[in-house]
């Protein structure tokens, strides 16, 4: 039980993707205009990474070792496939929003990594856990960042109000340089936490 | 021939595929550390996008649309990709040894580079004719190749210059990135 919470929490801070594995990084950018899509992309991706794994981890006897990539990919795109097309029948408006980056799960970095790297090696439990722990972390993080954007570039967070009336947004932080200029420094504060840490 | 020159001119400064699109980042920042790794990279992603591009677009047009099966484009277009890259790895091993040293180990990456399966998508998404497909994702990879090198060229000399601990790394890449970008949102509204 302690290893399966293991495999949960390490997605959570300690290898948290994008900021610690930088991997999916289109996604990331691309659609953290708004802590909500940052929310919506990151438990579409949650559901496919938790679904792919389980499946996986249950085959990873029967898959041969040749054709693995290729199944996996099968495996993530099915799933990505029924994300979209339940997000079209009742979420139509991120959907709307999302757009290209729904089908563009499939080719996440974070997805097939962890089913190269953990299902395929692990059993049905820890796999489960480790795909919700990675997901979460990503959700968090595509949050983290869509809400530094949304404050600074529209003075809202999650729709509300919470800048001072006289406060002009940065339109910039809602286009790509604001993305890349963002995660640029969240990367290089969490180095210096890490090394403070490590010093401790 | 101004629409092509338009299309052609869009793809490649003003809706970069990377500066404007987000597509294909990570393979973005982890090649382009040195310039003969961002060249072969940048030349594997021409050669791949453009055909699979092609390729996606006949798979659309002849197999999903009769058949009603728009549905599985996505999990019809990874495979034709997939398949493609693995087809054009053997070709090459075969019968172009020297393109295949050169291309060699970016190839595999390719697969998993979401400007890939982006740019097929996109221009599906936009019913674009053959013809029209083929330039369009030629020039959105070249246009993708160009950013590569700039940007392998930057970080080159950002490399002995005296950066604090923190940023060293992607940290300082995605912040080229931005200034890259910024200078790429001048370009911004010029062509739809």
């Amino acid at each position: 039980m302690a290893a399966v919470v293991r495999e949960f929490t390490k997605g959570l801070w300690k290898e948290v993707p994008p900021f610690r594995l930088v991997l999916g990084l289109c996604p990331t950018l691309a659609v953290t205009t708004a802590a909500k899509n940052g929310i919506g992309m990151g438990l579409a991706t949650t559901f496919v990474l938790v679904c792919s794994n389980l499946i996986i981890s249950i085959l990873r006897n029967a898959i041969p070792k040749k054709v693995r990539i290729a199944a996996f990919i099968v495996v993530i795109a099915s799933f990505v496939v029924i994300v979209e097309l339940m997000m079209q029948a009742y979420f139509y408006p991120l959907y709307k929003i999302l757009g290209i980056f729904i089908p563009l799960i499939v080719v996440n970095c974070i997805i097939l990594g962890r089913a190269e790297a953990f299902a395929s090696k692990n059993s049905v439990l820890p796999s489960i856990a480790d795909g919700l722990g990675m997901g979460l972390g990503f959700t968090m993080s595509l949050t983290l960042l869509g809400a530094i954007r949304e404050i600074l570039g529209n003075g809202t967070v999650f729709g509300i109000h919470i800048m001072w009336e006289s406060f002009q947004p940065f339109g910039i932080m809602l286009k790509p340089p604001g993305a890349f200029i963002c995660l640029g420094l969240i990367l290089s504060i969490m180095n210096w936490i890490s090394s403070r840490q490590r010093s401790h | 021939m101004s629409e092509y020159l338009l299309l052609i001119v869009s793809a490649i400064f003003v809706n970069n595929i990377i500066l404007a699109r987000y597509l294909g980042n990570c393979p973005f920042l982890g090649t382009s550390n040195r310039m003969d790794t961002a060249i072969g990279m940048a030349m594997a992603v021409v050669f791949v996008i453009t055909l699979s591009s092609a390729t996606t677009w006949i798979v659309q047009e002849y197999i999903l649309k009769p058949f009603d099966l728009e549905y599985l484009q996505t999990i019809a277009f990874i495979l034709v990709i997939a398949s493609l890259v693995q087809l054009v790895e053997m070709f090459l091993q075969k019968s172009i040894p020297g393109l295949y040293r050169a291309l060699g180990i970016f190839l595999p990456l390719i697969t998993t580079n979401c400007a890939v399966l982006g740019v097929a998508v996109l221009s599906v998404e936009s019913h674009m004719s053959f013809i029209k497909t083929l330039v369009f994702a030629f020039a959105s990879s070249v246009g993708y190749g160009m950013a590569l090198v700039i940007l392998t060229g930057i970080r080159e000399r950002s490399a002995t210059s005296p950066i604090p601990v923190h940023l060293r790394g992607t940290p300082l890449g995605l912040i080229t990135v931005a200034l890259l970008a910024l200078a790429f949102l001048g370009f911004a509204g010029m062509v739809k």
